[in-house]
């Protein structure tokens, strides 16, 4: 069963001419695949991201994560849907009052976990991303790809865990911590050098490799796709106009 | 004479400190709803939005010296008496909480909605972005427009001379003005800018020390 399936999803912004930004997109995203989505600016690329986990109601049409509809959720259940879709934005969006560290802890404080555990997991991921050094910095000190390799940490930052318990109750065993199950990078490498990016790319690469993490790639830039996608689907004025699985046509 | 302007002094203090504090105790949730409720915002409400705005700048818009005077009552009331510092905090509150309000919604939107956003996207509820994302993130701004505050507030105080406010801008109009006598008045006018610099110098220089965004 796909992780998520996108079923006939219309937008249409208020107040705008009747043009829809999206106009009956389907698509299933596989559970562990990377999925790239290209398009010219305007084609609905960044709408169909933040529709995913309802940044952006649809107008009509459904987003079904694990066969739950995201866009009949609201407070709280969504919320918690949104627990296991990470983001990453070409703008980084990290908070710049807080360190590196605390940038990474945000998510997990949201999931209530408790705070030595957040520092810990917090430096794990920070090694993962490579810039163990950079915990006590605060983002304004970072460069574009430090920035959004913080990005991805606090993106992958687990938002529960399982503690399992004893039959008193009382017993726990080792909790086994959530990652989210689907990262979505919007244009994440468009603000940065290409060598930059292709550091970017090989981390993700290997989040997806290691985690399992499933990526959905939005991107303007060809290249993204051919070194990094296993599929692409093609969106142009808000339909997706291809889907293959031949992403060295991207170069 | 010395002894008059030190206890003016104190006055004026604790008028500014004490009112400006408890404006913030309205003026924060205030200017924090005016933005929630304001369009693509947390909690987007035309009708709450509107209603505030109006009370706020029907408020904003009285001269202090005519809230002053029509609030008396109420300072009765709650004070015991309408003269004196004491009385004095309860105009200066009513006047300064709408003034803040602005301050502070003028700071929280300052934000760039993006961050907001990637708070949302972590599954943050509305109480946890204004409390764990907007507040924090607007911090050095709104230092800055605590210490507007705090001056405006002390200029107000002093307004309050002409009717037995207490404090340095009483001394400076019962003795200064009244009486002829200008030493005092000048003394304690040099004494104001003397405070409303410091007030100023300490809460730009906090906005920036604690500014985490400069290199």
């Amino acid at each position: 069963m796909a992780i998520i399936s996108i079923r006939n999803l219309t937008k249409v912004f208020p107040g705008d001419t009747a043009v829809p930004v999206l106009n009956g997109v389907d698509l299933d995203i596989e559970q562990g695949e990377i999925i790239g989505i290209i398009g010219k600016s305007g084609a609905g690329k960044s709408t169909l991201a933040r529709t995913i986990n309802m940044l952006e109601y649809p107008t009509s049409g459904s987003v079904f994560f694990e066969g739950t509809d995201m866009s009949a959720l609201r407070g709280r259940q969504l919320r918690e849907k949104r627990h296991h879709i990470g983001v990453v934005s070409q703008h980084f969006n990290l908070f710049m009052q807080r360190t590196v560290m605390a940038n990474v802890c945000f998510p997990m404080e949201i999931a209530g976990i408790e705070k030595s555990k957040r520092k810990t997991i917090a430096a794990h991921l920070l090694e993962l991303v490579g810039i163990p050094e950079k915990a006590a910095v605060y983002p304004a000190k970072l460069s574009g790809g430090q920035k959004q390799r913080v990005a991805i940490a606090r993106a992958l930052s687990p938002r529960g865990s399982f503690a399992s318990h004893g039959s008193d109750g009382k017993c726990k065993a080792p909790a086994i911590l959530l990652h989210p199950k689907v990262i979505i990078c919007d244009e994440a490498t468009s603000a940065l050098d290409p060598e930059t990016t292709q550091g970017i790319l090989e981390l993700l690469k290997d989040i997806n490799k290691r985690l399992g993490i499933t990526l959905i790639v939005i991107t303007h830039e060809m290249s993204v796709i051919s070194r990094l996608c296993d599929r692409v689907a093609e969106l142009a004025d808000g339909k997706i106009v291809k889907l293959t699985d031949d992403v060295e046509y991207y170069i | 004479m010395t002894e008059l302007v030190l206890r003016g002094l104190w006055e004026t203090l604790f008028m500014t400190v004490a009112s400006t504090a408890a404006a913030y105790v309205i003026g924060l949730p205030l200017g924090v709803l005016l933005v929630v409720t304001s369009k693509d915002s947390l909690l987007p409400n035309r009708y709450v939005n509107a209603v505030l705005g109006i009370i706020v700048n029907i408020v904003r818009s009285v001269p202090f010296l005519i809230l002053l005077i029509a609030v008396s009552p109420l300072t009765r009331l709650v004070v015991g008496t309408s003269i004196g510092s004491e009385a004095t905090v309860v105009p200066l509150v009513i006047a300064a909480a709408p003034f803040i309000a602005r301050m502070v919604e003028s700071s929280l939107k300052e934000i760039d909605a993006g961050v907001i956003e990637a708070a949302y996207s972590a599954g943050a509820s509305n109480f946890r972005i204004i409390w764990s994302v907007m507040l924090p993130e607007a911090r050095p701004s709104l230092t800055v427009g605590a210490a507007i505050a705090l001056t405006t507030i002390l200029g107000y105080s002093a307004m309050a001379g002409i009717v037995g406010g207490g404090g340095l801008g009483d001394i400076a109009i019962r003795y200064g003005y009244y009486r002829y006598q200008r030493d005092i008045m000048l003394v304690t006018v040099a004494i104001l800018v003397i405070v409303v610099q410091v007030f100023q110098e300490v809460g730009m220089w906090l906005s920036k020390h604690y500014d985490r965004r400069i290199r």
